[in-house]
This record gives C-alpha cells, sequence and structure tokens, in this order.
C-alpha cells in the first residue's frame, strides 16, 4: 500500500513519515556495450553499487557517462550486457517509476488521466484510483489542474504532474532522469525543495541523474561520480547535510561552495582527460 | 483620468494632454483593424461579386442564356427542381454512397494503420500491397467493380471505400510510427499491455494525423463517387448531371454542380467540428 494511501496518514492529514523505506538495489557486475567489433561502445564499464532502502542517490557525470543507460535499465527500458541487478521492492506495488526530463505527460490526456495512468494499466478499481490520485495531485499541488491538458501548463507544473503520476503508483523507487533540467532557475529551485520535502515524507528509494554538481549535492544523500568513454564510477561521496534539509538556505552555506569545489576538481580533472584524449 | 482616481492615489504619472495622445493612438489603432463583423462581410464580396458580374453581363447580352444561364435562372430551376423535381433522391442517394462507402473504407484503414505501426510482421505482409496499389486512379477500378457488384449502390459505395482506404491507412501508419519514443518509454515503464498501447497511446498519438488523412480522403470520395455516377447510375447527383448534359439542360447541370459544392462545404465544416472535439488538447 501506498504511504499516500489515505489508511496510512496521520490524523492530521500528513501521509506517515519514513516508517517504510523504499527498495533496495543490488547492481553488480554491470556493463553495457554497444554493437560489436571494431565499432564497439562501452556505456557501461562493470558498474558497481549499493543502494539502500530509502537512499537519495544521485548520478553525476559528463555526458556520454552512461548515467542515463544505468537508468533505463533500472526502469526497464533497456537491458545490461553483463552483470546483474537484484531489486528488493517487496510490499511496494511496483518496483519502480521513472520520472522523465521532459515530463512526458501524454498531451491527449488531462492531467487527472495522466496522473492515473499507471493504475488504470494495472487494473486498479476506479474508487481507489480516484482517492490516490486526489492525494498524489494533492502532494505536487496541481488539484486546481487536473482538468487541464498539458500544453495548459507551465514546464514546471508539467513536472508536478510527471511526479504526481510516478509517486500515485506507490513504486519502491523513483527514478529521475535530469528532471528540472529543462526548468527556469527559479522554478528548479522550487521543485528541487518540493522533491526533497516529498521525499522526506515519503522515504522511498531516489535515483536522480544530473549533470550538476550543485542539483546532486542538493538533494541526495550520495553523489555518485561517473565518468566517461567508458562509462565507469569515479567516486562515491557521501553527502552529509543534515535534514530536513532547506535546499535555498544550504546552497548559500559555506561548506555546500566547499564540498562542491571539491567535487569539481575530481569531476575537471575528467572532462580534462577525455578532452585531450579526443584531441588526440 | 477621473478625479476618483486621483483622490484614491491611483493616478498614474502621466500628464492629461499625454492620456489624450495616447487615447487618440489606441483609437486609430481599432479604427485601422476590421471589426469581425466587417471581415466577415468582406468574406463575401468576392463570391457575390462574382455572381453579380456574371449576371449583368448576360443581362447586357453577352453571351447566350440557352447555353450559359444567369445565376437568376439557376436560382428558378433550383427551386423547381428542389420542390417539383427529383433533386432530394439525389441528394440522398450520393449522401448515402458517400457516407457509406466513407466509414467502410476509413474504419479498416485507421485500426489497419495502427496495427502496422506497432508490429513489425503486419508492416512487413501489407507494405507491397499499399505501395502497389496506392498510386492506381480508383476509378480505374469502376469497370471491375461493376462486374462483381453490379450497377446498383453496392459498386459506388465499394469504389468510395477503396478511394478512402488508401489515403487514411498512410497517414495513419504516418502518425503512430512518428509518436515521440518518450510515450512509448512513459507507456512501458507504467506497465502497459500491448492492448492499452493501442488504444491509448498509438491511436491518440496517431490522431493528428488520422484527421489529415480524413480530410484528404472525403475529397476524394467525392471526386470517385460522381465520376462513377456519371456512368453507371440511375440516380445521385453525377447521374443528375450527366444526364442534363445530355439533354443539354445548362441550368439543370448548374444545379447539380451548386449542390455537390454545398454538401462538400457542410462535410469539411462537420469534419472541422469532429476533429475539435476529438483533439480537444491541440489549441485551435
Amino acid at each position: 500500500m501506498s504511504v499516500v494511501a489515505p489508511s496510512e496518514r496521520h490524523p492530521d492529514g500528513r501521509p506517515l513519515s519514513t516508517e517504510r523505506r523504499g527498495a533496495s538495489v543490488d547492481i553488480v557486475n554491470v556493463s553495457k556495450v554497444y554493437g560489436d567489433g571494431a565499432s564497439q561502445v562501452v556505456a557501461l564499464d562493470n558498474i558497481n553499487l549499493s543502494i539502500a532502502p530509502g537512499e537519495f542517490v544521485c548520478l553525476v557525470g559528463p555526458s556520454g557517462c552512461g548515467k542515463s543507460t544505468l537508468l533505463r535499465i533500472l526502469a526497464g527500458l533497456d537491458y545490461q550486457t553483463g552483470g546483474d541487478i537484484n531489486v528488493d521492492a517487496q510490499g511496494w506495488e511496483v518496483e519502480n517509476a521513472m520520472v522523465f526530463q521532459e515530463s512526458g505527460l501524454f498531451p491527449w490526456m488531462d492531467v487527472e488521466t495522466n496522473v492515473r495512468f499507471g493504475l488504470d494499466t494495472r487494473g486498479v478499481p476506479r474508487s481507489e484510483a480516484k482517492q490516490r490520485v486526489d492525494d498524489a495531485l494533492k502532494l505536487v499541488g496541481l488539484t486546481r489542474f487536473r482538468h487541464h491538458y498539458p500544453h495548459q501548463l507551465s514546464g514546471g507544473m508539467r513536472q508536478r504532474g510527471a511526479i504526481a503520476r510516478a509517486f500515485v503508483t506507490s513504486p519502491g523507487m523513483l527514478l529521475m532522469d535530469e528532471p528540472f533540467a529543462a526548468l527556469d532557475a527559479q522554478n528548479r529551485t522550487i521543485l528541487q525543495a518540493e522533491l526533497v520535502r516529498i521525499w522526506e515524507q515519503t522515504g522511498k528509494t531516489v535515483i536522480y541523474v544530473t549533470h550538476s554538481i550543485e542539483e546532486a549535492l542538493l538533494l541526495g544523500t550520495r553523489t555518485v561520480i561517473m565518468t566517461a568513454q567508458p562509462g565507469r564510477i569515479k567516486t562515491i561521496i557521501d553527502v552529509p547535510f543534515e535534514r530536513p534539509r532547506d535546499v535555498v538556505l544550504l546552497s548559500a552555506s559555506p561548506e555546500f561552495g566547499k564540498m562542491r569545489l571539491e567535487i569539481w576538481r575530481v569531476l575537471e580533472e575528467e572532462v580534462n582527460r577525455a578532452r585531450a584524449e579526443m584531441e588526440r | 483620468m477621473s478625479v476618483e482616481a486621483i483622490k484614491n492615489g491611483n493616478a498614474p504619472l502621466a500628464s492629461n494632454s499625454d492620456k489624450k495622445a495616447q487615447a487618440a493612438r489606441a483609437a486609430e489603432r481599432a479604427a485601422r483593424k476590421p471589426s469581425k463583423l466587417q471581415e466577415r462581410l468582406l468574406y463575401l464580396v468576392s463570391p457575390i461579386g462574382l455572381l453579380l458580374v456574371w449576371q449583368l453581363l448576360l443581362m447586357a447580352g453577352f453571351g447566350d442564356r440557352r447555353f450559359i444561364p444567369a445565376p437568376s435562372d439557376i436560382a428558378v430551376r433550383y427551386y423547381e427542381e428542389l420542390f417539383h423535381g427529383m433533386l432530394l433522391t439525389h441528394i440522398g442517394a450520393t449522401v448515402y454512397r458517400a457516407f457509406t462507402g466513407y466509414l467502410l473504407g476509413a474504419i479498416p484503414a485507421i485500426a489497419m494503420g495502427l496495427l502496422m505501426a506497432m508490429f513489425r510482421p503486419v508492416r512487413i505482409f501489407f507494405d507491397p500491397l499499399i505501395a502497389a496499389i496506392f498510386p492506381i486512379p480508383k476509378v480505374a477500378l469502376m469497370p471491375l467493380l461493376l462486374l462483381a457488384l453490379g450497377f446498383g449502390d453496392a459498386s459506388k459505395i465499394a469504389l468510395v471505400a477503396i478511394a478512402v482506404f488508401f489515403p487514411v491507412i498512410v497517414n495513419t501508419y504516418a502518425g503512430a510510427s512518428n509518436i515521440e519514443k518518450i510515450y512509448w518509454d512513459v507507456a512501458k515503464n507504467y506497465g502497459a499491455s500491448q492492448w492499452v498501447m493501442f488504444r491509448r497511446i498509438v491511436f491518440f498519438g496517431a490522431l493528428p494525423m488520422i484527421f489529415a488523412g480524413l480530410r484528404i480522403a472525403l475529397a476524394i470520395s467525392f471526386i470517385v463517387l460522381v465520376a462513377s455516377e456519371f456512368v453507371a447510375s440511375k440516380t445521385g447527383l453525377g447521374y443528375l448531371i450527366w444526364s442534363s448534359w445530355e439533354l443539354l439542360q445548362v441550368d439543370v447541370m448548374f444545379v447539380g454542380i451548386v449542390t455537390i459544392g454545398f454538401i462538400g462545404l457542410i462535410a469539411s465544416a462537420l469534419m472541422q467540428e469532429l476533429q475539435r472535439w476529438a483533439i480537444p488538447w491541440k489549441a485551435n
């Protein structure tokens, strides 16, 4: 049962916090190779990563480092060519739900129908679905816009709709592929804060792909830094900032700036190496 | 600038003369832009003007009214055909054939176009067939259909259905196969079955292109139907036009032509309404 289901709420209507944690993920020696022979491209090279229930892991790296490929494999939209992925999502209705970069709300469905989509496909009864859609829309603040079509919404509102559509299915983990990359800076900040709030309330496992170090540090509990050609994990950094987190305050703090710089040094080295290799 | 506004402290920092100049400019802009009513009237100027010139030239003695009837002659003839002649029967026959044939052609075309986009084997099976038959002018099939189905409504309905089928299936397939990849990904990630995929993603994603095909098919259906009624029918507007040519009743010919024009106009207006109703997510 979802944590946004009515039975699992505080008397004051707030969803129960972190009593139940999300799925755990074990990624063991996972590789992804495109093509064969001389034209072979190694998108992922021997990736090992263990994600605990309820973690918020950010994958950061230059484009072409395979972070989106890894996410798509986790989402079941692509397949690894080697290695194993074990997901334990026991007690959750579905293993994962993905939030895509450009929201991917179906233009021909209104917001409510879009959010209900993942429930319809799994045959959730009408009355239960309605209640859950109501809760999800409330969670992201779209109740008033439930009968609007995506083209009538701003980019930020569309992304809220996509988040509601993912949450409503009660997934063990949330897979997010640069969900706020197309938004303007103000909207991005607002939605980051909302996402952190929702995550803290629901305790789901989140795997979040971004190219922004800043975003990874603001949101996640761990930051996985990946390198390109072949796609490998360079380092994994624990993000120590306290919870509940105020993303606006945090981004202005000196500790945050210091950490960002450290990570940038790691990544800079990598970017320069890749550039040198390309020019050679 | 009202005294009330100034008292309330809402007065903008503009002098009186500025305000006047602004108002004058606004009025000027308004005057330059024609109103809705004016635009609609303007819309009627060219057709009415044409009829008027036509009428006046004939009344002035240019041309022979036996061969080139004046608009007033056609109007009189129209009235007679409508209330004392067979016009309504002909309209009924043509509309019935067009409508039935259109549905019989369009519905399977939509279904098959979607299946082609979803399933590779279906596409491979039908592709060469469509490529071979699409370019044949469909009126060329009329004798064959007469042989198979006789001189009744069936042969005309079948011809319309065949003619409608191809533009609709080609457009449906194009629309469905051009649905953005992200929507397939979303549907798959959210557990959609093939049937859900077909009904809720592929169909709606292709709908704008389906309507493009339906509009083209509408025009084609009237072309082939009237042509077939010329040669192989004793009812219908095509027959009316052809028989009046044989009897040299030029005014009746015009009655038929004008009626087809009206029916086409109504049909495309209905199609537009249907499209607006079916695709509410496309602004305009």
